[in-house]
């Protein structure tokens, strides 16, 4: 079996503003094991970067603050290490590639700088030998004529390159745990399909445990063994690759993947999306965040939150119509009828 | 009869530099396209980044000054229209942005941002603009009661919906939508798509659909026209153009895109291009896409830039391809 390498039980990180109390993560728990991929899934203030913040310490307090739960790496307690502990944490067993390339990178120092920079905080190499690094782990990203490229400065990068050098940044110390969050969300199919198989290749090779967060369904398919959908701070429901696109048991769920159009179906048929705006994130309900949304609310969905009931070998999920009907109403949508479980 | 007929679109924009502002050289923009859209059909225009696709929308409308060639809008030339009649010309096109954070003004209220077309061509009284706006919101499913409010009360969907009720505000015949999906979530994506397919139906629109959302833009179109740096590399019906690519470019394009299914996406291969795209201000010379081709070849590829023609036979009258070595199939369809 392979080794656990993270662990995160009931995860809650809140944000206390003046407007009140948002709940970005409520809640949530995961984990992750070594050379394994998890996908998470989530729309725009689901929730899914604020974990991903969370785990790093990297959450902005004031005004956010991680409330409750426990965040084990390889059984360390990341939560109660004080902040020169976590530093040594931070980019060396966990290190994290940010959505933007544009603005990750510092402008005024060259991309080089950035990365030995992160080099010598963990590593106790002298310059000389920590610049070589730089330019092999340019090199091996994918960067053309790299010796020359270490020296220049982010805005000579275009924005694919700019991703490779914020994925050399983030392999430097031989991460155990990398976080991308939208890593190819900024950038064109052609470049993206190339970041994908950088991340791949430096997976296999690293052997790290990845966190890979997207709205992009398409990309997790591709990239990931399990996944876990969040909405409106919560985990609603969480699998293997193929149980969650094959047998999704939360009506969210359901709702993304019939929203999809798509590119390798012939027939075209009209989308169903899913009714309704986002939640207002200062006014979620105590119960399920997707009700008001749910086309198959009932009376408790609202004020309560219901526990989650195994549905699968690895796969969860936190729904109150019971398990009979949901198979029953899930069989009648257009996207699902050709699969009935 | 096409409604839309562009023919050897160019637009360059200079570059200058230096004290006294000398021109230096010229981004090509969009270089030398040609397409026709007909009446009630959507043309998808699809490209990356800098292709140039917004570009050759916004010289279309007249938003910017063609650098060479013609727009025909229902017979009338759009590029020598004057004054008044390119007024009379913009009541009949419309567009659709694609941030809509920043293309609704803070400071307006919904109804009159929704009916600001019709102050500025003078059409109605006040009450009837007024009554007007309400209307047009309820057409993109909001209602009257939102016009009261203003933009930042509203989420990206919503939003994007006053924007399309602001572009159907005058009753005009053709709309390009500029990336109009693109800045939303996936659940309402589709919220808005189907709106706009409704909206189509109802009033018989014509779309210019500009996107790079492959899935998104093969959903929505009848033609789709591939742009790369400044060109149309291939043009094809859409089921034809994603079942049988022609050009090298289109082919990597596709399959590029992640399928939102695990067992499709196991089995793909994946072509995956090499580079970047050049810059436009320095496009290669000959084909554009021969620096990234996989099936380059010196001569005649680096030579000169291959006519974007059909590829013969009664099938292929319709799929037109810019290569000089285009992959035939067996049994392709038109």
């Amino acid at each position: 079996m392979a080794e656990r390498l993270l662990e995160v039980r009931d995860l809650s990180t809140h944000f206390f503003t003046h407007a009140g109390v948002v709940r970005a993560v409520n809640g949530v728990s995961f984990t992750l094991d070594r050379g394994e991929t998890l996908g998470i899934v989530g729309e725009s203030g689901s929730g899914k970067t604020v974990a991903a913040l969370s785990l790093m310490r990297l959450v902005p307090d004031p005004p956010g603050k991680v409330v409750a739960g426990d965040i084990l790496l390889k059984s360390k307690d990341l939560s109660r290490l004080n902040e020169e502990e976590i530093r040594q944490v931070r980019g060396n067993d966990i290190a994290m590639i940010f959505q933007d390339p544009m603005t990750s990178l510092n402008p005024v120092f060259k991309v080089g700088d950035q990365i030995v920079e992160a080099i010598r905080l963990h590593q106790n190499k002298g310059k000389k030998e920590a610049w070589r690094q730089a330019a092999e782990l340019l090199a091996k990203v994918g960067i053309p004529d790299a010796e020359h490229r270490v020296d220049q400065y982010p805005h000579e990068f275009s924005g694919g390159m700019r991703q490779r050098a914020m994925i050399a940044m983030a392999i430097s110390c031989n991460p155990d745990v990398l976080i991308a969050d939208e890593p190819t969300t900024a950038l064109d199919v052609t470049i993206q399909a190339q970041i994908i198989e950088v991340v791949r290749e430096m997976q296999q090779q690293y052997h790290s445990g990845v966190i890979l967060i997207t709205h992009d369904l398409g990309v997790v398919a591709e990239m990931s063994d399990k996944i876990m959908v969040m909405y409106g701070g919560r985990t609603v429901e969480y699998g293997s690759v193929d149980e969650i696109f094959y047998d999704p048991h939360h009506p969210y769920t359901w709702g993304l993947l019939s929203s999809l159009p798509r590119l390798d179906l012939v027939e075209k048929t009209r989308l169903t999306p899913i009714k309704g705006n986002p939640p207002d994130l200062l006014l979620l309900p105590l119960g399920c965040p997707f009700s008001g949304r749910c086309p198959y609310e009932r009376s408790e969905c609202r004020d309560n939150w219901p526990t989650g009931e195994m549905v699968g070998m690895s796969h969860g999920v936190h729904c109150w119509i019971p398990a009979e009907e949901r198979k029953n109403i899930r069989s009648k949508l257009p996207r699902f009828r050709r699969r009935v479980a | 009869m096409s409604l839309l007929e562009v023919s050897s679109l160019k637009k360059y924009f200079p570059i200058r530099t230096g004290l006294l502002r000398r021109t230096t050289g010229h981004v090509y923009a969009v270089d030398d396209i040609s397409f026709s859209l007909e009446q009630g059909k959507t043309l998808g225009l699809v490209g990356e980044s800098g292709c140039g696709k917004s570009t050759a929308a916004r010289v279309v409308l007249r938003l910017l000054t063609a650098t060479d060639g013609q727009v025909v809008f229902d017979g009338q030339d759009v590029m020598q229209a004057s004054r008044g009649a390119m007024q009379r010309l913009r009541r009949d096109m419309q567009i659709i942005f694609q941030d809509p954070y920043s293309s609704l003004n803070p400071r307006m209220r919904v109804r009159d941002i929704v009916s600001e077309p019709l102050l500025n061509h003078q059409i109605g009284t006040e009450a009837e603009r007024k009554r007007r706006a309400f209307e047009l919101l309820e057409t993109v499913g909001l209602s009257a009661e939102h016009g009261e409010r203003y933009p930042h009360e509203f989420s990206g969907g919503q939003r994007q919906r006053i924007g399309i009720a602001r572009a159907l505000a005058l009753n005009p015949r053709l709309i390009i939508c500029d990336e109009p999906v693109s800045a939303l979530d996936v659940s309402i994506r589709a919220q808005v798509i189907n709106l706009l397919e409704d909206l189509q139906d109802e009033f018989g629109l014509t779309y210019l659909f500009i996107a790079h959302d492959l899935s998104v833009v093969k959903h929505i179109s009848d033609r789709v026209a591939v742009m790369y740096l400044g060109k149309i590399v291939e043009v094809a019906g859409s089921d034809v153009l994603y079942d049988y690519p022609q050009h090298p470019y289109t082919e990597a394009l596709l399959s590029a895109v992640p399928i939102p299914d695990p067992e499709t996406e196991r089995a793909r291969r994946r072509i995956i291009l090499e580079g970047d795209v050049p810059s436009p201000a320095k496009p290669p010379t000959g084909c554009v896409f021969h620096p990234r081709c996989p099936r380059f070849r010196p001569d005649p590829c680096a030579r000169a830039m291959p006519p974007l023609q059909s590829t013969g036979g009664d099938a292929g009258a319709n799929h037109l391809v810019a290569c000089y070595f285009p992959t035939r199939y067996e049994e392709a369809p038109g």
